[in-house]
């Protein structure tokens, strides 16, 4: 097949890349204070709107340049990467464990339990998921714990459904049918026998989620619903940038070129598990 | 009971397929209505669970107790969360979605001003993402194998892992500020005198033939679409490209190519009405994605449609509005996955023999 072809010969490097990005900008994020080049809360008048350093007028210490109030483009950048950052993997992690827990019951189990999670499934998938997390938040009030529950909540959908279809697969195999003629409990098959091979789906949608829950944070914030207005994020600086996009297009360009590398460096990690794990495609 | 049905050997073919189609339908009608009601209970419980005041909001300092009072009364916020909720459901029943408490008007009508802007780009971009996706898919079949082909993969999977907002972004800069070329704010010129009947701006200026006015409409329209279309557009490319080629290694497609046809002809002709289903059911789940899309989308570009209003009201804690919108949202995107069950149901020639 071309795909194991694609696997073998171009992945890796794009994986290196996605994971040297990743790791960079993580590493970036959690040493913040001592990478940033200035204080990405302090603004001076006297710096507003510097172009990034290959321009004229550009100042050395702000790489990027700054914004229409004059605080550090790069630092805002890198502390908005700590927020990006733990909402990817609180949010993520949260939604995980809800949806594969609720999707393996449904698949293993079937019947009225696999009845009812799958409606509440149904319900959610009716709703706008963009509208919903701002809804939520609205409701939750801004913070991070709020952003972090809100998607949770809404993505929690996305394991459960494809969990259930794996676990479901996996329960008529022959080897859950052994082990029940071998007497182990039906809970005891779940977890012993079931669970271990659906984790690889679990591990790739996991990565996926990581990518989808940076947009949505930024989606968030982009609203001004994220966290506190002040905090630097990477949807709060695009708000920005969309604003004086024709007098300072930098502050646009930067952070949207941070997020797509992110959300693609998530994806490709996703991808490239999904195809390592897939026994088809090996 | 109905096998029975089925195996009796008298029993017409029509009268059947149409009685199996007609309880599927049903069927599937009871449970929209279900999942109708589930979304309805979640957005009320979601909002009513909400701390903050929205009568407060409303009015001006040094309003009395026996204000605050009267306007909880007028608007049903002084009963019980139960008896509040099956008042505003029989409401809803009846087409009576309430007042919004920011706009002070009927949130119906609201919603149906605001609803042909949405469903307008939304349409346009599923019609871009179908012509996108379908050009790329045969292209990418015809040329298999090829730098051609790879080159599709890897714009796809690029289209595929941006979502739209991102991609709204990207065009934005590009075509609205690097070259601009097109609106990057607004639905169609505040200068232009419109002459229209209904919301439907776009379709409207077609069929009266000003296309004055369709171009300025397009030009606005534009960007949000294709940043909607992108994603979507990937998937059916990736999607029937796959089903393309498995089909054209079948022998009547191999008796086709014997026979003389060109690849093309052999792809359009043959292999792309037997490819097509499983795209379409596709399609149909994705396209209610694509208009979940439209949301934040529309907030990007300033765009008047639906999902704008959403998040104005739930900045201004619009309780009304917000279960309005969300319900007509939930209502679409139900109908759609209707619309296809059914469709899917009649094209499939394996369910439509029973």
């Amino acid at each position: 097949m071309d795909k194991a072809r694609m696997w073998r010969r171009g992945v890796s490097p794009r994986l290196w890349l996605a994971g040297g990005w990743l790791l960079l900008a993580l590493l970036a994020a959690i040493f913040a204070p001592l990478v940033a080049p200035q204080d990405p809360l302090a603004q001076d008048l006297m710096l507003e709107r510097l172009p990034p350093f290959w321009l004229d007028g550009a100042e050395p210490g702000y790489w990027l340049g700054t914004d229409s109030l004059g605080r550090d483009l790069l630092s805002r950048l890198i502390f908005g990467g700590r927020i990006a950052f733990i909402v990817a993997f609180a949010a993520a992690i949260a939604a995980c464990l809800v949806g594969s827990t609720l999707g393996l019951i449904a698949g293993y189990f079937g019947g009225w339990a696999d009845r009812i999670i799958s409606r509440i499934v149904d319900i959610w998938m009716a709703f706008p998921p963009v509208l919903f997390a701002i809804l939520l938040v609205a409701v939750l009030g801004t913070g991070l714990s709020s952003v972090i529950l809100a998607i949770a909540i809404i993505d929690w959908t996305r394991f459960c459904r494809v969990i259930r279809a794996e676990a479901m697969g996996q329960s008529r195999m022959d080897y859950v049918e052994n082990a029940r003629i071998a007497g182990y409990g039906r809970i005891g098959i779940m977890l012993r026998e079931v669970l271990p091979n659906v984790v690889p789906s679990i591990v790739a949608l996991l990565s996926l989620e990581m990518g989808i829950a940076v947009i949505v944070e930024a989606i968030l914030s982009f609203v001004n619903l994220s966290i506190s207005a002040d905090d630097p994020t990477w949807g709060g600086i695009i708000a920005e940038g969309r604003l004086s996009i024709h007098q300072a297009w930098w502050v646009l360009v930067f952070p949207l070129i941070t997020l797509i590398l992110t959300v693609l460096s998530f994806s490709q990690f996703g991808e490239a598990l999904k195809a390592r794990f897939d026994p088809v495609l090996r | 009971m109905t096998a029975r049905i089925f195996h009796r050997e008298y029993e017409p073919r029509a009268p059947a397929k149409i009685y199996m189609l007609l309880q599927r339908f049903l069927i599937r009608l009871a449970t929209m209505l279900i999942t109708l009601f589930g979304v309805a209970v979640v957005v009320f419980v979601v909002i009513r669970v909400a701390p903050g005041d929205p009568i407060a909001m409303m009015l001006p300092p040094g309003a009395t107790d026996a204000d605050i009072a009267r306007l909880r009364a007028l608007y049903g916020l002084d009963k019980s969360i139960v008896e509040q909720f099956f008042i505003w459901l029989s409401g809803v029943v009846r087409g009576d979605f309430g007042t919004s408490i920011s706009l002070r008007q009927d949130v119906l009508g609201l919603v149906f001003n605001r609803l042909p802007a949405t469903l307008e780009l939304a349409i346009v971009a599923l019609v871009m993402a179908v012509a996108i996706g379908g050009v790329t898919a045969i292209l990418g079949a015809r040329e298999r194998g090829t730098a051609v082909e790879a080159g599709i993969d890897i714009a796809s999977g690029a289209a595929l892992s941006i979502p739209d907002f991102l991609w709204g972004l990207v065009l934005i800069l590009l075509f609205g500020v690097l070259v601009p070329i097109f609106d990057i704010s607004g639905r169609v010129s505040p200068q232009l005198d419109l002459p229209f009947v209904t919301q439907f701006y776009f379709f409207e200026s077609l069929l009266r033939l000003r296309f004055d006015l369709t171009w300025d409409l397009l030009k606005h329209m534009l960007m949000p679409a294709v940043a909607l279309a992108l994603p979507l557009a990937a998937i059916i490319s990736q999607l029937l490209k796959q089903s393309l080629k498995e089909v054209l290694d079948l022998d009547y497609v191999v008796l086709a190519r014997v026979k003389g046809f060109s690849e093309t002809q052999v792809i359009l002709r043959e292999a792309l009405k037997n490819a097509a289903l499983p795209t379409l059911t596709l399609v149909g789940v994705q396209f209610t994605f694509l208009i979940g899309g439209t949301v934040i989308v529309e907030r990007l570009f300033s765009y008047e449609g639906l999902g704008n209003m959403a998040i104005d009201a739930v900045i201004n804690r619009d309780l009304p509005l917000i279960q309005g919108i969300v319900l007509v949202f939930a209502l679409l995107f139900v109908l759609i996955n209707l619309a296809v069950d059914m469709m899917y149901a009649l094209l499939n020639p394996r369910l439509r023999h029973g």
